[in-house]
């Protein structure tokens, strides 16, 4: 089974992939206000972005 | 629609059409005398087409409105359409070779008319021609209104969805020559494979591109979803497509693996093409459209967090219970049931999290058929996942694989849970993105929803009780130890499933062409009186102002 040589590294890469994207949003505090990010995708009545919050952002 | 790019954008457009055609007239020229070189013609005509387009809107003035003010919606829009496109061709093509099993006359002796090249396109034209673009059309919607920011770019979406549907009409026109690496859902040859990475990387940066904009600190959970539909696709379709072409001037290719190692590689693609491209990019689809219809936030977004993560490391070696008995070695098999188990997990917790955040608005469920497709869709998905566990286990293996019942399986998934969850965000868009108070006839809503679960239901349980007196069939044993039943008595024992089979397929496709015709003269007609707002709001886009069943 010498296809196992690649298929487990590339499947546990992106696992790795995975667990690195799972620590950088724990580290960017994505979890912080889990009840009021659920809500506000409901609160967009307007149906247009938010205006960038400067203008040198565009 | 060119009126909202500026000249630069349409100059790259000019540019990209330009390559586009180009490469198709190498390819025509090149592969003169093979199938390859009708691709190259097919891909000739479908770019100059565009570039036409690009190069007329060359001399128009510059767009004037401010564009960072309002969501750049039209892609979604070209999206919702095609993806109704490919649902009634796909399904279309579903319902004959369902009948030609049934009455294989139904093939009338043409080559490009037999099961075996009919069938792909099917398959193809449902998961990728339908599901693919509706994915893609959602995946722009809900990345703009969750991040509260324009989509990054106006070419890189159109490049996106178009380029796709290129990859998805040379995919079906090559089927229908015979052109295919027997791959199942991963047909294409490899000048369609490399295209599709092209098309495919350019979506993945386009969605980070966006993410990077949001005015909004938090990354809704529908979008990891979608994220990990985009990467992990590529990974697996880069994989599972090496190959070396037998000449560059033509079709064929050969796989760079052999035997049960290619097996494997197909199956690791396999499966996890069904965890990421059919689970996890309509579980996006799912966390975004049930709450937002429903007007309620997701039951527990906490645990709609735990089943993404719980998804991402359990889905990704399930794929060996597809080789159960053969050459596979044991352990890999046996890894593979243990993953398809564990898997029960966050996909119930999925289904659960959608059932219950409708507890309590049962009564929108009862008048609000959009909504209503969105809950069977979750019903289905917690009821084919199950299954699917459940088949994976070995000694169920023994009964049910290579018989109907995996079909069953396959279908309640694919028509209980991503078309029904595709037709219930397409109907929440329509009107929204149109700028219409609604849809242009709630009575065809339900017409279209009760077609779709009866054709679902009869389907399953036709495919359900085919598979199961298939299997048994198969290992019964006379007193003498030889085998009860030839397999003539078996495909004699399937005849009347496979007419039910037969008459589901055409209730769930016609219910898709009134979907199909009701978007379609909603984008066209406008009846009653206009909205107050000049753009409706989601609220009144979503909640009947009188009940449906009047």
């Amino acid at each position: 089974m010498t296809i196992l040589v690649l298929l487990v590294p590339v499947t546990l890469a992106m696992g790795a992939v995975g667990l690195g994207a799972f620590f950088w949003s724990l580290r960017a505090r994505q979890y912080d206000d889990l009840a009021g990010d659920a809500e506000r995708i409901l609160h967009d009545d307007a149906d247009r972005p938010l205006r960038p919050r400067t203008e040198t952002e565009r | 629609m060119m009126n909202r790019l500026t000249l630069a954008e349409r100059q790259l457009a000019t540019v990209l059409a330009g390559l586009v055609a180009l490469g198709g007239f190498t390819m025509a020229a090149a592969g003169r005398g093979d199938p390859m070189g009708v691709h190259g013609w097919i891909v000739l005509i479908l770019a100059l087409a565009a570039l036409l387009k690009v190069v007329a809107a060359l001399q128009e003035p510059e767009p004037t409105e401010d564009r960072t003010a309002s969501y750049y919606d039209d892609p979604t829009k070209a999206g919702i359409v095609l993806a109704l496109a490919w649902a009634v061709v796909g399904m279309g093509m579903g319902v004959w070779v369902a009948t030609q099993l049934a009455w294989p006359d139904l093939r009338f002796d043409a080559a490009w008319s037999g099961f075996g090249r009919l069938r792909p396109v099917h398959t193809s034209g449902v998961i990728f021609g339908f599901g693919g673009n509706a994915l893609i059309a959602t995946s722009f919607h809900v990345m703009q209104r969750t991040s509260r920011a324009r989509l990054a770019g106006h070419v890189a979406p159109w490049f996106v969805l178009l380029g796709y549907n290129l990859f998805c009409v040379v995919a079906a026109s090559g089927y229908l020559m015979g052109v295919t690496q027997s791959k199942e859902y991963a047909e294409p040859e490899w000048y369609a494979d490399i295209w599709l990475v092209i098309v495919w990387v350019t979506y993945f940066v386009l969605y980070l591109r966006t993410l990077a904009r949001r005015n909004e600190p938090h990354i809704y959970v529908a979008n990891w979803y979608y994220m990990a539909f985009i990467l992990v696709v590529a990974v697996l379709h880069i994989v599972n497509n090496l190959a070396v072409p037998a000449s560059l001037t033509g079709a064929k290719s050969y796989s760079a693996f052999s035997g049960v190692q290619d097996a494997m590689t197909q199956w690791w693609y396999g499966h996890n093409a069904v965890a990421f491209f059919l689970t996890a990019g309509f579980l996006g689809m799912l966390y975004y459209f049930l709450p937002k219809r429903a007007g309620r936030p997701i039951y527990s977004y906490r645990l709609s967090i735990l089943s993404f993560w719980g998804i991402v490391f359990f889905y990704i070696w399930a794929g060996s219970h597809h080789l159960h008995y053969t050459a596979l070695p044991q352990w890999v098999q046996t890894l593979g049931m243990t993953f398809s188990v564990m898997l029960l997990i966050p996909s119930w917790a999925s289904a659960g999290n959608a059932l219950m955040t409708l507890n309590g608005a049962w009564g929108k469920v009862r008048d609000d058929a959009v909504l209503r497709f969105m809950m069977v869709a979750a019903v289905f998905y917690g009821l084919s996942t199950f299954e699917g566990s459940f088949l994976a286990v070995r000694a169920v293996n023994s009964l049910s694989h290579y018989t109907d019942w995996t079909v069953g399986h396959v279908h309640a998934g694919a028509m209980g849970w991503v078309a029904l969850i595709s037709f219930g965000a397409i109907y929440a868009l329509t009107p929204l993105l149109w700028r219409r108070a609604e849809m242009y006839s709630r009575k065809l809503v339900e017409w279209h929803f009760w077609l779709a679960l009866a054709g679902t239901v009869i389907y399953v349980f036709a495919m359900w009780n085919s598979g199961i007196i298939q299997g048994l069939m198969w290992r019964t044993y006379t007193e003498s130890g030889t085998l009860a039943y030839s397999f003539t008595d078996t495909l004699v024992a399937m005849h009347p499933y496979y007419i039910a089979r037969a008459l589901g397929g055409a209730l769930f496709l016609t219910g898709a062409v009134i979907g199909a015709f009701n978007v379609f003269m909603t984008i066209r007609h406008v009846r009653g009186q206009a909205p107050a707002h000049d753009h409706p709001t989601p609220n009144a886009a979503a909640e009947p102002a009188v009940p449906a069943a009047e």
